[in-house]
């Protein structure tokens, strides 16, 4: 799987969660300075990033996941 | 000799309805910035992570026998029926202060039903909604015709005013249902169950034998994982939905009124998406001027609705209890 595919699905995931542009989510955006993705949006992305990948984030993962880059990075390490 | 005694078994009405509601709402009003006086939190953040913007804290002289005594009284005059006509006092809580006697029995002698039978029930959020699947049964099965399900909650009483998690959420108030038989389904099947495995989730800091043998623990008050409540509301809370919608035969399209507990406006939009429920279904909001008062805020939010309009007697609403236990149940009704 590529990044790009990755990024793609990823921001079609926080456009639907917490209704950001899809355009807007990049690799280096971060969550919660740059996209207003906050806390509890975050355990929505997170579950469905698990259920679209069948990837297991714990919730120390999750906290790590500082841009949307780190995420990224995570699901295409173990996935 | 005894497999010839046979007893007899009594049937009851073929189905049953909501028959009325009633409310009771402290009159003292909490705003955000009073709460931040308490905890280190602002207005805007707790906007955002729960849509409350105030909320009613009980005053010293209510008390969860008062505050539901006060909704049954309004739901009983509504449904037009004689107290003396009600065989069951269902009264949900977890704030009531007393283990015994029940506070449902106290409040059948007060609304003039003495001799009903009572029971209160400990179900935390999912308490109405246990009220009513029960009620159904027992009005189905013959052992009651009419009964009072009241949710109450004084949960000022046993939150820490200065724990950031909790202090901004919970809040007091009253609802009830009078609940009795109809000519036709207008109270579908229960959804419904509990999950053990997350009795940390919400909790007490400590059970009161342990705060009376070793008073540093302080006196027992909730305390909440909310990320944990947060994810399994909308994970199973979503499917319980559903498998209530299918349990009533029918789909989200033909839905007019959604009313899910009002825990947090998140978890509402967040179930709100997941069962891509159309624009014309109306959405119950009222925690935002309620706050989340366990108990009582499905019989609340459908109070408000129906007196402003948004919903009208014989719509079709879905509620959906969930909180402590953890434990839901979820079911259709047609609204009075
Ligand atoms: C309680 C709840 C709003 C907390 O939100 P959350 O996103 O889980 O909060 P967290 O504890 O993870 O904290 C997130 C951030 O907000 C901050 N924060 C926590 N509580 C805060 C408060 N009251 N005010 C301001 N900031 C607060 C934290 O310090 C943290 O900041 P940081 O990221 O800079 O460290 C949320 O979990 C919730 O509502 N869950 C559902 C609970 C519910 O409905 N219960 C009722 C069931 S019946």
């Amino acid at each position: 799987m590529s990044q790009e595919d990755v990024l793609v699905g990823f921001a079609a995931i926080i456009n639907e969660v917490a209704g950001v542009p899809i355009d807007d989510v990049q690799l280096d955006k971060a969550f919660v300075d740059d996209l207003d993705v906050d806390s509890l949006s975050m355990v929505e992305v997170v579950m469905a990033a698990e259920d679209k990948w069948g990837v297991k984030i714990s919730d120390d993962d999750a906290k790590n996941m500082r841009t949307v880059g780190d995420a990224v990075a995570f699901i295409n390490a173990n996935s | 000799m005894s497999e010839s005694v046979t007893l007899s078994s009594p049937t009851g009405a073929q189905y049953s309805q909501i028959l009325s509601v009633g409310s009771y709402r402290p009159s003292n009003i909490v705003t955000n910035a009073e709460i931040c006086t308490r905890i280190d939190s602002s207005d805007e953040w707790i906007r955002e992570r729960s849509g409350i913007t105030e909320r009613r804290h009980a005053s010293d002289s209510d008390t969860v026998v008062t505050m539901a005594t006060a909704a049954a009284n309004m739901a009983i005059a509504r449904a037009g029926i004689d107290p003396s006509d009600i065989d069951m006092v269902l009264l949900a809580t977890i704030s009531h202060p007393y283990p015994t006697p029940s506070a449902a029995v106290e409040v059948s002698e007060l609304i003039g039903a003495r001799g009903a039978a009572a029971m209160d029930i400990s179900a935390a959020c999912a308490g109405f909604c246990y009220g009513v699947a029960l009620a159904n049964d027992m009005i189905r099965g013959g052992s009651a015709k009419y009964v009072v399900v009241v949710g109450v909650e004084k949960l000022t009483d046993i939150v820490n005013h200065t724990d950031r998690g909790t202090a901004f959420i919970f809040a007091d108030g009253a609802g009830a249902a009078v609940i009795g038989p109809s000519d036709q389904p207008r109270i579908a099947p229960v959804v419904w169950g509990g999950d053990g495995s997350q009795l940390q989730a919400i909790n007490m800091t400590a059970s009161s034998v342990a705060f009376r043998d070793d008073p540093s623990l302080g006196y027992p008050t909730v305390t909440m994982a909310g990320q944990q409540v947060f994810r399994w509301a909308v994970t199973e809370m979503a499917k319980a939905t559903k498998d209530a919608l299918e349990a009533a035969g029918i789909t989200a399209e033909q839905l007019d009124v959604f009313i899910p507990h009002q825990a947090n406006n998140r978890i509402t939009d967040a179930l709100v998406r997941a069962l891509a429920l159309p624009e014309s279904v109306v959405v119950a909001r009222d925690i935002v001027t309620t706050g989340n008062t366990s108990a009582a805020s499905i019989p609340l939010a459908m109070d408000r609705m129906l007196e402003t309009g948004e919903a009208k007697s014989g719509d079709t609403a879905l509620l959906i209890g969930f909180g402590a236990g953890l434990v839901y149940a979820a079911q259709v009704v047609k609204l009075p």
